[in-house]
């Protein structure tokens, strides 16, 4: 199918766009990177009267770092954060880690790290990360901006806090203590699927113990999950990997954290090739191996 | 709406519905036929064309959001005086293609690639990446990375010149 028709607008500023997506009777969507909105619209799942582009305006591209904080644009596509210097210290490699799970090159030139929040897809590599990591997103509409916490963001599969006349100008992360360490593994069908399940986690160590982790976890639910009870048993835990080759030990808090993470703090649904009780043990063994593969970043 | 796409380096000036992707005004309003549309979702790549330089998929981009851009197809890969570029004498040399309908888009994510980054034929795994990146039901794959391999050995040796 090709897109129903509708009106477009391309404006030079955040106050033209504010200003076009104030029309709250009409279905008005955003269009930036446009590799899921444009898809839709092909399938007509979505028939927008007015698509305002914004790819015109200036400044949203910006991508910058002050006060320990990583600013990014609206307009900062996937491809960006492919290098892990895009982004200081730990999040930078984290970033690079998952950016490269994120569809193929030419899809990653154009979609935005920002667009994949709008869109709140359930398996969003980014999505997961930003809340683990208490990414801030900021938002715009003609009443004033405000400020969304990544936790009080996300309110199901492609439901967010965010109001229809807002435009997500930007997304903040606080920059992790410079040792932190960092994993992110994702597990998918084939190269063109999305993730089935996929593991960010950041892990900080003081004098050997785990003093910090996060664990975000990508399409375990219907939404975005931050696997607090997992993170829970690792907190002040010291920090042993086995040697390379060697199986992560069944007692090992890694392994624990990973099935406490499946059973608790995941709600897997069903899908094709995947119902819960497989995606339950995919997670567990998924939890491990990112804690792992972030615990040699630390040790290194 | 009244646009001007820059395609191979001529200027088209049209005017287009805005719900008309950049495949179909390349291939319907620009009569460029060599760019193919294949799932129309990005996920075959069989419609990646040029825009300022880089690799996107045309049937996820609007034609109106090109305007005043610049798009290269795989017309424009070939000199003017028709001699073929070194990624399409790579791909005759390692029979890279078979039916063709995949080709076009092979070639211009991978001239992409190239004139950003000669260097990317040092890397194997780029290489591997970008091939990922589109789909192909003849060729097994293999074939094209070859060509893209040798291609960008080609253009290396010339720059060392």
């Amino acid at each position: 199918m090709k897109p129903a028709a509708f009106d477009y607008v391309a404006p030079r500023t955040v106050d033209e766009a504010l200003n076009a997506l104030g029309d709250t009777r009409r279905d008005v969507r955003v269009l930036a990177g446009g590799q899921s909105l444009i898809l839709e619209m092909h399938l007509q799942r979505i028939r927008p009267d007015l698509v305002v582009d914004i790819n015109r305006v200036a400044g949203l591209d910006r991508l910058s770092v002050n006060d320990g904080t990583v600013e990014i644009g609206a307009l900062v596509r996937h491809g960006v954060f492919e290098s892990p210097q895009a982004v200081p210290g730990p999040l930078g490699r984290l970033f690079a880690l998952a950016a490269v799970n994120i569809a193929h090159p030419p899809i990653r030139a154009r979609g935005t790290m920002v667009g994949s929040l709008a869109w709140a897809h359930p398996a969003s590599e980014w999505c997961a990360i930003a809340l683990a990591l208490d990414a801030v997103i900021e938002v715009r509409s003609t009443g004033g901006a405000r400020e969304i916490a990544a936790r009080d963001y996300f309110r199901g599969p492609f439901q967010t806090a965010r109001a229809r006349d807002e435009l997500i100008t930007s997304l903040r992360f606080p920059l992790p203590a410079e040792d932190t360490g960092v994993g992110f593994i994702e597990h998918r069908r084939t190269h063109f699927c999305f993730a089935q399940v996929a593991v960010a986690a950041a892990l900080t160590v003081h004098d050997g113990l785990i003093s910090d982790v996060r664990i975000g976890l990508v399409n375990c639910a219907d939404r975005p999950i931050r696997a607090h009870a997992a993170e829970q048993v690792l907190i002040g835990r010291e920090v042993i990997v086995p040697a390379v080759g060697d199986r992560l030990p069944g007692g090992h808090p890694f392994a624990r954290a990973g099935r406490i993470a499946a059973d608790q703090d995941a709600a897997p649904l069903a899908e094709p090739y995947a119902d819960p009780e497989y995606r339950r043990q995919v997670i567990a063994v998924l939890v491990g191996r990112t804690l792992r593969q972030a615990a040699e970043g630390v040790l290194q | 709406m009244k646009i001007t796409l820059t395609v191979n380096g001529d200027d088209y000036p049209l005017d287009v519905e805005p719900r008309r992707i950049l495949a179909d005004v390349l291939r319907e309003d620009c009569r460029l036929t060599g760019t193919h549309l294949g799932c129309e979702h990005g996920v075959c790549g069989a419609c990646t064309v040029l825009v300022d330089g880089q690799a996107v998929r045309s049937c996820l981009m609007l034609a109106v959001q090109c305007d005043g851009r610049s798009v290269r197809t795989v017309e424009g890969l070939a000199g003017p005086d028709g001699e073929p570029h070194p990624l399409q004498r790579a791909f005759s040399a390692e029979h890279a293609l078979q039916c063709g309908f995949c080709t076009p888009g092979f070639l211009m994510v991978a001239a992409g690639a190239l004139e950003a980054d000669p260097a990317i034929g040092d890397d194997p795994e780029r290489v591997h990446g970008l091939v990922e990146s589109n789909i192909c039901r003849c060729t097994g794959y293999e074939p094209i990375r070859r060509a893209i391999m040798r291609a960008a050995a080609e253009s290396a040796s010339l720059r060392r010149r």
